[in-house]
């Protein structure tokens, strides 16, 4: 007799953990019954990421690239599961690829993007990049799993947490990548996945006063209305690309400080 | 009481210690009667034929006639930027540099007249205007002048290019500087300019369209219009490319509105509530020098000021009291006496809202304490201020007042410094006292804040990046790092 296949149930990522929805709906896509995160949901997930955001920061560059670079392992291993999820194979090796080389840039930054500056004056005075904090993404329809990769290691890599809303329509490969980050070593938190209707979720994130920065790459014609609500707390906003990468796509989520010590005797 | 030395039998004779003022000359300066707007290189009549006069603060005399222009002003000095824009970007980069080099070079001839002029309009003391205002409006020229024919080595392989046309909204606080800050940059990088000056210090950015002619700066590359906040929001709606503007976060998260979804790009430098954390370790004759200049300088006008005082509790009290005895000797009067610390406040308005925090912070159960002075009777003045007992939830703690009101607070460990100094929406500055390496390097890392001042405050340079974090604001300001908002790039 045959066997019976075990399903998956599709949860959210939050804290490291797979809650369902707290308001109990699931709506359906890809032919699965999927959580619909709430208000709720989004605001705990905002909750998880300023707690995990200042240990991941505090990590060594190094070690933050290590664990980039032990995401795309553990894709690796399951590109067959991701190639059914997504368009296929070429999106997932991309989407693999596009780890392995944001995780070469993590201890790069400092020195490409900091300085020591000539100033008139006895004083040491050196610019560091930082990260911004919390980081909001409204991540494109599609490439699904590509775009979701895209957006979210430029913001990871320089020390952010991260509050994804995954594409509606697609959202299985970003359960399937949360599974792949909940075994990368990743602090949990760090990163954490909502999946339901963008134009529900998006609002919250964009008007949350412990939000940082958001990116609406995948925003359409949301976009306006999440500008000005982020207007509430000078919120960056970050337009990407949902299929490129470059040191412009980190520092968008990166401050500079600048710090002065007197030279002396 | 007089002495004999041994060696000199002449007796000393008693000295009269009474204040003599040393008032700086003001002949130095001309000030039309009334000013038009500098646009397309000339001065033209604002269309509505609208104008308010300007006064120096320090006893309300009239000092001239001033434009506001209206939305078909801002218009037209938007067009002619726009005009000026094939040519100024299209100008050998080396070229650019030269005009930049050139207004440098007058900005530090004419210091001395732009210094008196800054004093009387904005009401800072003339020690600063001419000791660090004019010296750092002329460096951030000369700086930038340097980049424009460098931008490829800015940032290799990025093909950077200039936006077109900048529209640059600036505050009263540094007037000259501030326009320094905000046209150098954007020059440099090859994009045209509308700069509106803030309404009360009009002066010297009209006395600089003056320069602007003597330096034979193309037509139309820099346009500035006067007036009051209507006229920098029809800047902010009008046809340009950025918008920077440096001043309140309020106006800032207004403008952030305005622009959504419009694709214009955006640069704010807004308030801040900066903790000066003193450990007990610190050197504190120079930390309370640290502390006066963080908070009393430019009258507490300032974004980055160090406005509340974290000092470690074992050291508090002597600190205090080390603070009020130098608080004794500051000068506040005359912005044109040479001997003047503090000068007058800036406006009415800002007075007004000074005094309702200042009263703000009795209420809430705050010691006050000013030290004796006497404030000219005319004009708008308001004495250094500290308060003492002070708690996080009061408002002297969290709002900016952007006068010279200092709150202290204390802390017992570094852990409660980095957590209170941080416990602020904003973001902009900090400044920690130490003689521990180490510790500054941990606490530099934790500050929540674009710039920290490390055994010194309110340093400026213009090799050096300046801006904020949370809602101070985004963007740079100086430094290669300060460039970038200023260009587009080719995208990867």
């Amino acid at each position: 007799m045959a066997r019976l296949p075990v399903r998956k149930t599709y949860k959210l990522f939050i804290g490291g953990a797979f809650p369902r929805s707290e308001s109990g709906r699931t709506y359906g896509a890809q032919g699965c019954n999927v959580a619909r995160a709430s208000r709720k949901d989004a605001r705990d997930a905002v909750s998880a990421a300023r707690a995990a955001q200042p240990r991941w920061a505090a990590q060594s560059a190094y070690n933050r690239g290590q664990v980039l670079y032990r995401i795309a392992e553990m894709m690796e291993a399951r590109t067959a599961e991701f190639a059914g999820l997504s368009s296929g194979r070429d999106e997932v090796e991309r989407s693999i690829d596009r780890w392995v080389w944001y995780a070469g840039f993590a201890d790069k930054l400092s020195q490409l993007l900091g300085s020591a500056n000539p100033v008139a004056g006895p004083y040491f005075n050196f610019s560091v990049p930082e990260p911004t904090g919390v980081v909001a993404i409204v991540a494109p329809e599609e490439p699904a799993l590509l775009g979701l990769v895209s957006r979210i290691a430029p913001a990871l890599v320089g020390g952010n947490a991260v509050v994804a809303i995954a594409s509606e329509g697609a959202p299985l490969a970003a359960i399937e990548l949360a599974e792949a980050l909940a075994t990368s070593d990743l602090p949990g938190g760090a990163v954490n996945l909502l999946t339901g209707q963008r134009a529900e979720l998006a609002p919250w994130l964009a008007s949350h006063m412990d939000v940082n920065a958001i990116d609406l790459t995948g925003a359409g014609g949301l976009a306006p209305a999440l500008e000005r609500a982020g207007a509430d707390n000078v919120k960056r906003v970050v337009h990407g690309a949902a299929d490129s990468q470059g040191l412009a796509e980190i520092s968008a989520f990166l401050e500079l400080k600048t710090v002065w010590h007197p030279i002396g005797l | 009481m007089t002495e004999l030395s041994p060696r000199d039998p002449t007796p000393l004779l008693p000295i009269d210690w009474a204040y003599a003022a040393a008032p700086e000359s003001r002949e130095i300066v001309t000030i039309a009667e009334r000013y038009g707007l500098f646009i397309g290189g000339e001065w033209v009549e604002p269309r509505a034929g609208a104008s308010f006069t300007t006064c120096s603060p320090r006893d309300e005399e009239p000092l001239a006639e001033i434009a506001q222009a209206g939305a078909a002003d801002v218009a037209a000095a938007v067009d002619a930027a726009r005009a000026a824009f094939p040519g100024w970007s299209g100008l050998a980069g080396s070229e650019r540099a030269k005009y930049l080099f050139r207004i440098a070079r007058l900005l530090q001839e004419r210091a001395r007249e732009f210094a008196v002029l800054e004093s009387l309009n904005g009401g800072k003391p003339i020690k600063e205007s001419r000791d660090v205002d004019l010296p750092l409006a002329a460096a951030h020229f000369f700086y930038h002048a340097g980049w424009a024919d460098k931008l490829e080595y800015a940032f290799p392989n990025r093909s950077p290019r200039p936006l077109g046309v900048v529209g640059q909204i600036i505050p009263w606080n540094f007037p000259l500087l501030m326009l320094a800050w905000k046209l150098a940059p954007a020059l440099a990088a090859g994009n045209t300019a509308v700069l509106k000056p803030a309404e009360t210090t009009p002066l010297t950015a009209l006395a600089f369209c003056e320069l602007l002619l003597q330096a034979e700066l193309p037509a139309g590359v820099v346009n500035i219009i006067t007036g009051d906040g209507a006229t920098g929001a029809a800047l902010v709606e009008a046809a340009v490319d950025k918008i920077a503007f440096t001043g309140s976060t309020e106006v800032g998260k207004e403008i952030q509105r305005r622009l959504a979804g419009s694709g214009t790009r955006l640069t704010l430098e807004l308030g801040g509530k900066a903790a000066n954390i003193v450990f007990d370790d610190a050197a504190l004759d120079q930390a309370v020098e640290g502390i006066v200049n963080g908070i009393y300088f430019n009258q507490g006008h300032v974004c980055c000021a160090g406005s509340r005082l974290l000092v470690q509790e074992s050291i508090a009290e002597a600190a205090v009291e080390k603070l009020k005895q130098r608080m004794a000797s500051l000068r506040v009067g005359d912005p044109l006496d040479k001997n003047t610390d503090v000068g007058a406040i800036n406006s009415r308005a800002q007075l007004t809202k000074i005094e309702q925090l200042v009263a703000a912070g009795s209420a809430e159960g705050a010691d006050i304490y000013q030290p004796p002075c006497r404030l000219p009777e005319k004009g708008y003045w308001f004495a250094p201020t500290v308060f003492t007992n002070v708690a996080q939830s009061h408002r002297i703690a969290r709002e900016e007042i952007f006068g010279p009101v200092l709150a202290v607070l204390t802390f017992r460990t570094p852990q409660e410094a980095v957590e209170k100094a941080n416990n602020t929406p904003y973001g902009l500055s900090a400044g920690v006292w130490t003689e521990k390496g180490s510790r500054i390097l941990w606490m530099a890392e934790r500050l929540r804040a674009g710039v920290v001042w490390a055994n010194t405050f309110n340093r400026f340079d213009p090799a050096s990046p300046f801006g904020g974090y949370k809602e101070s604001g985004f963007g740079r300001e100086g430094g290669r790092h300060g460039l970038e908002p200023y260009l587009a790039f080719e995208s990867a």
